[in-house]
């Protein structure tokens, strides 16, 4: 099945009906590992066992910034390609994507309270990280502002393709200024500096939560495409309706007419 | 397995995650029930898509 197959939106929900129960046991299995492997990761010989937040925040600090970029891939689609499911795409990513963003903040929160002795520090990573939440909404909101899908999804490709600007500042707010943040340890030149401990149970829980995200996203657009089935047959519903009463009220002063005559 | 005297930030980042893991998993399953009675409904009444196949069908 090729690409331009998946364009056929009936093909696609073919496709998801049969891929996603796969996904879900895999995501099930691997975060089921990610966890065990979590639980039994020894303790940071300075920050103790606080080390095992950073088991669920990295993952979904990263996956934060991946939906975004899966959506600007989407955005691409919509306005260069125009593939009929790149905006059902960009659409079902952005809550799911906002959820994982709201989980780094505050999961890196909770971590940094214990760690830096404060909970928020209006420092560059964490500052962009929160403007990347707020542009999430954003789009969630301008998504349900405009009514019509397909006029919608234009407006959104443009402010998504935008906001990507965002996406290399979080990266490297790190290395750019001065931040209580730390530095990248694992997705740096010379490879990652942690420790196979470490860096084994975070991996597992990366690809868990990657996993997660593409079994809810291919969810959420089949839910999405069947929202738009929804709305066409309701306008069709309205359209006949009316017709109806426009043959109902003709033939009433049809009628009308016919007895006045008499 | 101690947590030591952080505990409650490490407990409540895994039950947070796990709230809101949970909650987007049930919002999309519950979207998807809405979905299907509404196309459901609208087949009953009558009103077919142009390809004359089910909306609710693949």
């Amino acid at each position: 099945m090729t690409l331009i197959d998946l364009a056929n939106p009936t093909k696609f929900l073919t496709l998801t009906a049969r891929v996603l129960p796969w996904l879900a046991v895999a995501t099930a299995i691997l975060l089921a590992v990610g966890l065990y492997r979590a639980a039994v990761a020894p303790d940071d010989y300075q920050q103790g066992a606080t080390v095992k937040i950073m088991f669920i925040h990295v993952p979904n600090a990263w996956l934060s910034m991946f939906v975004w970029g899966v959506m600007s891939i989407a955005a691409l689609g919509t306005l260069v390609w125009r593939h009929p499911l790149a905006d059902v795409a960009a659409k079902a990513a952005a809550p799911i994507g906002a959820a994982f963003t709201f989980l780094a903040l505050v999961t890196g929160s909770l971590w940094g309270r214990p760690m830096w002795g404060t909970y928020w520090e209006w420092d560059a990573r964490l500052t962009s990280v929160l403007v990347l939440f707020l542009m999430y909404l954003g789009l969630i909101a301008l998504w349900r502002a405009v009514e019509d899908p397909s006029r919608a999804a234009r407006a959104v490709a443009v402010l998504t393709l935008v906001g990507a600007i965002n996406i290399p500042i979080i990266k490297f707010s790190v290395d750019w200024w001065n931040t209580l943040h730390q530095g990248a340890s694992v997705l740096r030149i010379g490879g990652p500096t942690m420790d196979r401990a470490f860096l084994i149970p975070l991996l597992v829980m990366a690809l868990a939560f990657s996993l997660l995200f593409v079994t809810l996203h291919l969810a959420a657009m089949r839910n999405e495409i069947l929202r738009r089935r929804v709305r066409s047959l309701q306008m069709l519903q309205a359209r006949a309706f009316s017709s109806e009463v426009g043959t109902g009220s003709r033939e009433e002063n049809a009628s009308k007419q016919q007895s006045g005559a008499a | 397995m101690s947590l030591g005297p952080y505990a409650t930030f490490i407990v409540t980042s895994y039950t947070l995650a796990a709230t809101v893991v949970l909650i987007l998993i049930g919002w999309i399953a519950l979207d998807y029930r809405n979905q299907r009675a509404r196309l459901r409904e609208l087949e009953a009444g009558g009103i077919a898509r142009r390809s004359g196949r089910g909306a609710a069908d693949f």
